[in-house]
């Protein structure tokens, strides 16, 4: 259970490289994840959280450090190769679905993240019952729009389908850039319950980005803080549980 | 009458460039210029290749490989060497107008007394203007099968959802670029293959044939999915042909009305530019959810 899965090793990413401008936005940040993790991600705007899974993803090319996957080094590949480990839930309801493909038909693109896609027939009728029942589960009446275009759905049902897709072909590594955070409260709270629900069952190993202290210190086995593009606080297990918010505050007060 | 049929057949063997645009118009959501470039380039492969003693059949279907290569082409200087399509779409066509007069050697090229695929004995033996109406058939639903085919296959679907949401298509593993470098191939491949059968239907190939092309190839995506309304993917498909031959039809009003054929640029483009600005008086006209699939390339 706690073995390394995911390390980043010393990485230092930077934008508007040999300008000016040049920023560093991660600093020499190392970072373990072991397998089975659920941590959660805070820290202020520009601290770095969305360009460290930018980096995990591959969307960003590193400067220098390393980023290795059950030891082996994958600092240098594509985002398509990295996705046969790892899904993402963007922000932006958006960003995640097809608009104009259906429902089951963005699910189908999702069974298959990143394996080779043939020349075959996409074979959508055989999975439709299964898709009945996957949907179901979701209790936002998902299941009753299978063939409508995910463009009509409300965002809340496309995140939940975000979500959905990101879990049906189990990845190694989830990555969920503040799912949550575009939903009215009580849409955001439902999803948010869903995903701690798969996240156990699976046993995935899950890094989320929150601006919810209450989530953040609710829900996972570790918490992490970025800070000036450095891994500043990190606590896991029976001292993560027994944080509270105002610990925390006055931690955030301290590092500003 | 024959007039019609003559309509009907020229819709039909135009109806090529329809879907060839249709895969990146629609499908990819960008404008390729390439494609003014490419009839052209198809129609003077083929009528060189034919001068040359080539088979017709092969001619054309040579005509399509070279315009796919022009395609690959636009596809990564857009992709790898990341120049905006439309520049990119413009600077093989313009570069395609040099190739041509390199094919054909001259500016025009007839194949007065040459072998094409209209002079095949069953064709041949047609009433006029059968032989275009008979191909064209043949070949539309050939050409439409083999896309529906393509669209509903695993590949075919990543290519879809490449030009739906290409930050989604990437998150899932599908390689957006070799997508985007496969749709311009072979829509490049096919806007050739039309010029090809143009040239051998008209009986020469001209280096300024391709002028306006890509505004007669939307308007018959365009027109045919104003007149059929609310339909899938597939059904859009075949009703690039319909579109493609209503649009025949209308340009027949048009010379019926005392125009001459120098304007009919002109009236294309007014054409087009009608049937796109109607989801703006959509609602004064009270058009209702006819062209709401059609015509709103984003929501």
């Amino acid at each position: 259970m706690t073995k390394p899965l995911l390390e980043l090793k010393n990485v230092v990413l930077k934008v508007n490289r040999n300008t000016p401008e040049e920023i560093t936005i991660l600093d020499h940040l190392n970072l373990t994840i072991n397998d089975g993790d659920f941590i959660t991600v805070l820290g202020s705007n520009g601290a770095g959280k969305s360009t460290l899974f930018n980096a995990i993803g591959g969307d960003l090319s590193i400067d220098s450090g390393q980023i290795l996957l059950n030891g082996k080094d994958i600092s240098h590949e594509s985002v398509e190769k990295r996705t046969r480990f790892l899904a993402r839930v963007f922000q932006d309801p958006k960003l995640g679905t097809a608009p104009r493909m259906t429902v089951a038909e963005n699910l189908l693109l999702a069974e298959r993240r990143g394996q080779h896609r043939s020349l075959a027939p996409r074979q959508l009728n055989r999975q439709l019952d299964r898709y009945k029942e996957l949907t179901t589960t979701m209790h936002d009446g998902l299941d009753q729009r299978l063939t409508t275009a995910t463009g009509n759905l409300s965002g809340g049902q496309r995140q939940a389908l975000s979500f959905l897709m990101a879990t049906l072909k189990r990845p190694e590594i989830l990555l969920l850039d503040e799912h949550t955070a575009a939903l009215d409260p009580q849409t955001s709270q439902d999803l948010m319950h869903l995903t701690n629900e798969r996240v156990q069952s699976e046993a995935l190993t899950c890094l989320m980005i929150t601006h919810h202290l209450e989530d953040a210190l609710t829900y996972g086995n570790r918490l992490i803080v970025l800070h000036h593009g450095q891994v500043s606080y990190d606590v896991a297990g029976a001292e993560k549980a027994a944080l509270t918010s105002e610990k925390l505050y006055s931690f955030f007060a301290e590092i500003e | 009458m024959s007039l019609a049929v003559s309509a009907i057949g020229q819709g039909l063997l135009w109806a090529v460039l329809g879907v060839g645009l249709f895969l990146t118009f629609r499908i990819l959501d960008f404008a390729d210029m390439t494609v003014e470039g490419t009839f052209p380039l198809g129609a003077a492969t083929a009528v060189a290749a034919i001068s040359n003693g080539m088979n017709p059949l092969l001619a054309t279907l040579l005509a399509f490989v070279i315009g796919a290569i022009a395609g690959l082409i636009t596809g990564l200087l857009y992709t790898k060497g990341h120049i905006p399509i439309l520049l990119a779409g413009i600077l093989v066509m313009t570069a395609c107008y040099s190739v041509n007069l390199r094919i054909m050697g001259r500016a025009n090229v007839s194949l007065l007394g040459k072998s094409t695929l209209f002079k095949n004995h069953f064709l041949a033996s047609l009433p006029q203007y059968f032989d275009s109406v008979v191909l064209g058939i043949l070949v539309m639903v050939v050409i439409t099968a083999i896309v529906i085919y393509f669209l509903q296959t695993e590949v075919g679907q990543g290519f879809i959802a490449t030009g739906d949401n290409q930050t989604m298509a990437r998150s899932l593993g599908i390689n957006t670029d070799n997508m985007k470098i496969m749709g311009l191939m072979v829509s490049n491949g096919l806007i050739a293959f039309g010029g090809a059968l143009v040239a051998q239907n008209n009986g020469y190939a001209d280096v300024n044939m391709g002028i306006g092309i890509i505004v007669i190839a939307l308007a018959s995506i365009i027109i045919g999915e104003v007149a059929f309304g609310d339909l899938t993917l597939n059904q859009r498909l075949v009703a690039v042909s319909l579109g493609s031959i209503l649009y025949r039809f209308v340009l027949l009003l048009v010379l019926k009305l005392g125009f001459s054929a120098n304007d009919l640029n002109l009236i294309s483009s007014i054409i087009l530019a009608i049937c796109m600005m109607l989801p703006v008086f959509k609602n004064i006209l009270n058009f209702k959810h006819i062209l709401k699939r059609g015509l709103d390339t984003n929501d």
